[in-house]
């Protein structure tokens, strides 16, 4: 998508675009845990809501076009909690490793829930 | 698709009961975002950061809300002027009087008349009065929409099936990530003995964002 100079990617109003498709889908459990993740954390002080853009502008725009919402909202979360300190990468890549070892799909590897 | 496809895909079967597909969730190889979040989730529970009952309690409350919380705060403006007065001056202050709390973010009301009609988008990213009408559709964070209304809202409202007269004036309003907008629709003709609740009724989400009026009788 071509955009002028004095613009980042993001500040896409006004620019060219094509027609709007008004498919909609209703959200999926995992998608509205990463929101719930992201307005628990923000309140509790881990991080603004600058901190969740900040992120999400730095990924780039193809992340925009290739990814859905809440993959790129569950990216900048958990940046944003490394950076505050709330886990450490190890904690995480030793958790993320153990999630998938016990199945194939998510509700086998997000266990019984709550 | 077999023999038994149609033009309005609310007739399809495999949509839940607001008419859209399923995302795909539980029955799927877990991608590695799903794994993130729950390696995420679990890791904030065991530090004592969150508990999975704030989970659960946040998710409830995501789906509880809805469109009808934002038609509830118009429907009272229409029939309550003072009311309306109150809701154009501060919205953050005037929605708390209908129960629904405005969290940190500065609500602003614009109101529909015969000579304007405002429509919202968030330009930046997806600012939306979540708490007034729930999640925001799709079609209002993708490129599309954000780049072209507000250059070509007419067009763009057209395409949303909404023909405005040129004597009419169209505002465009560009949230930010501290404030978030709510359209007040006009109170369609007709319905002047009808009481709050079946007000309600007329006032989708569409309307509220803009790319829609109030439903007419």
């Amino acid at each position: 998508m071509e955009t002028d100079k004095i613009h980042r990617w993001h500040d896409m109003g006004g620019q060219p675009a094509g027609e709007i498709n008004r498919e909609e889908h209703d959200f999926a459990l995992w998608e509205k845990r990463v929101d719930a993740l992201q307005v628990l954390t923000s309140t509790k002080g881990y991080f603004t809501v600058d901190g969740l853009r900040r992120v999400l502008e730095d990924m780039g725009e193809e992340a925009f076009e290739t990814m859905t919402y809440y993959e790129r909202w569950v990216q900048s979360v958990n940046q944003n909690l490394l950076e505050a300190g709330a886990y450490t990468i190890a904690e995480l890549a030793e958790r993320m490793e153990q999630v998938q070892s016990r199945g194939e799909t998510y509700g086998e590897c997000a266990g019984p829930g709550e | 698709m077999p023999h038994d496809h149609h033009d309005h895909s609310h007739e399809t079967d495999g949509l839940s009961p607001s008419g859209h597909p399923y995302q795909p969730d539980q029955d799927h190889k877990i991608t590695r975002w799903q794994t993130m979040e729950i390696a995420m989730r679990e890791l904030l529970i065991e530090k004592g950061i969150i508990t999975a009952a704030e989970i659960t309690a946040t998710v409830e409350q995501m789906d509880r809300r809805s469109p009808a919380d934002g038609a509830k705060v118009v429907a009272r403006a229409w029939v309550d002027p003072a009311f309306k007065a109150r809701l154009l001056e501060n919205g953050t202050e005037a929605i708390r009087e209908l129960g629904v709390e405005p969290g940190v973010l500065k609500l602003i009301a614009v109101e529909n008349t015969s000579a304007v009609h405002n429509v919202v988008v968030c330009t930046l990213c997806s600012c939306y009065p979540r708490n007034l009408l729930g999640l925001p559709p799709d079609w209002y964070k993708q490129r599309a929409y954000r780049s072209r209304v507000v250059k070509t809202p007419r067009k763009v409202l057209s395409e949303f099936g909404l023909e405005l007269p040129d004597s009419v004036q169209v505002r465009v309003h560009d949230s930010t990530a501290d404030m978030r907008y709510l359209v007040v629709p006009q109170r369609p003709d007709g319905t002047d003995g009808m009481d709050e609740t079946a007000l309600a009724d007329l006032v989708s989400r569409d309307a509220m964002i803009g790319v829609a009026v109030a439903r007419h009788l």
